[in-house]
């Protein structure tokens, strides 16, 4: 398969585009708490903005983007992030996940509530977004070879 | 209850069997397998659209509080447990829609056909 | 036999209009997912959640504290579904091991 684009205007099309989106998913993400978003929606951005730069660069470029190599163990650093903030309330005392008791100094239940959904947003788009960007990887790998 | 009533009253329950319908075809009469690929996604888009149509209620906002609305009415936020569920679903689905692709990859890669009949065939 | 099949889908579509006989009518506030006790007299969840998400989490939008909160073990079953559905793309397809084994 042919990877990247030959015109001008696709190239610097998707150059200026995928900052915008990029920046849009990290707001999704941030913003999650007061208007409709989360980690699933912003993973899923960021996602399509890496995939963006991934349809219209030859290889070279969109490797030095995003390195194919880094799709896996971020996800699992997401997936770890999700589990971790469970077991450092787990290991304070009180139940798994639950955020009643991290270890945020001067703050009340509510707040530390609101500061533990923020932390599992993070890894939950940052799993999403490596994931899928991995699948796409994986799924386009082109064969030079015929056999198998 | 007359018949006017019930078929207005379910409306958008009449577009999801269409849907559904369309999904279960494209999963059984049709040969290629990504075609059948292509049924299996309708069909889960029709069930998420069920779930976020049974969290409608008449005269509710969406879930995000609001000044001016109290919470102590639950009437005046529409249900929230649905779209928690479905928002999941979505993201799990375009997973695992890779998944049947990357098996699709590997059967094509062995049997140069996508057929059903035809790996039926060679499968002898 | 492709007769039969299709009309096993009209079948399958009649099953579900008469199916829809008792689901509720669209926007009803009075169904039973949006009361506030259920049939058997157990308070329903989600009229808890529009309660209550603000006092105990501050947050304004109900979906994330549902899913971040209320149902966190839900998501991470989740997660863990996507990390496992790309694990499972990487070792079907991954051209470097395929290499490696036919070099032996």
């Amino acid at each position: 398969m042919k990877h990247g684009s030959s015109s001008p205007i696709i190239l610097l099309l998707s150059r200026v585009l995928s900052p915008y989106i990029m920046l849009f998913g990290m707001y999704v993400i941030f913003h999650g708490h007061y208007s409709p978003g989360g980690g699933f929606q912003g993973g899923a951005l960021l996602a399509s903005s890496i995939i963006l730069i991934r349809i219209a660069m030859e290889e070279k470029v969109h490797q030095l983007h995003f390195n194919k190599a880094y799709g896996i163990p971020l996800g699992a650093v997401g997936v770890l992030i999700f589990f971790g903030v469970g077991f450092i309330s787990l290991i304070m005392g009180g139940y798994f996940l639950d955020y009643s008791l991290l270890p945020f100094p001067g703050m009340i239940t509510a707040e530390l509530r609101f500061y533990g959904i923020l932390l599992i947003e993070v890894g939950v788009g940052l799993a999403v977004m490596t994931i899928l960007v991995a699948i796409y990887d994986n799924l386009l790998e082109e064969d030079d070879d015929e056999s198998i | 209850m007359n018949l006017f009533d019930f078929i207005a009253g379910h409306y958008d329950y009449w577009f999801i069997i269409i849907l559904l319908a369309i999904g279960l075809y494209g999963m059984t009469v049709k040969k290629n397998l990504v075609k059948k690929l292509i049924g299996m996604t309708i069909f889960q888009a029709a069930v998420i659209l069920f779930y976020i149509s049974s969290a409608i209620k008449a005269d509710a906002t969406v879930p995000i509080i609001m000044e001016n609305l109290s919470v102590d009415n639950p009437a005046n936020y529409i249900n929230p447990l649905p779209h928690a569920l479905m928002l999941t679903a979505i993201v799990v689905g375009v997973a695992t829609v890779g998944v049947a692709f990357a098996l699709l990859i590997l059967i094509y890669k062995n049997y140069k056909t996508l057929d059903e009949n035809e790996l039926l065939e060679l499968m002898k | 036999m492709k007769y039969l099949t299709f009309m096993s889908i009209g079948v399958f579509a009649l099953l579900l209009i008469y199916a829809a006989y008792g689901l509720p009518y669209r926007g009803d506030p009075n169904a039973l997912v949006n009361q506030e006790i259920s049939l058997t007299g157990t308070p329903v969840a989600s009229s808890y959640y529009i309660e209550n998400a603000m006092k105990d989490a501050n947050t304004p939008n109900m979906v994330t504290t549902v899913l971040g909160d209320y149902r966190a073990f839900d998501t991470l079953g989740e997660e863990v579904v996507i990390f496992a559905a790309g694990i499972i793309c990487f070792l079907l397809l991954n051209r470097e091991r395929k290499r490696e084994a036919r070099k032996q």
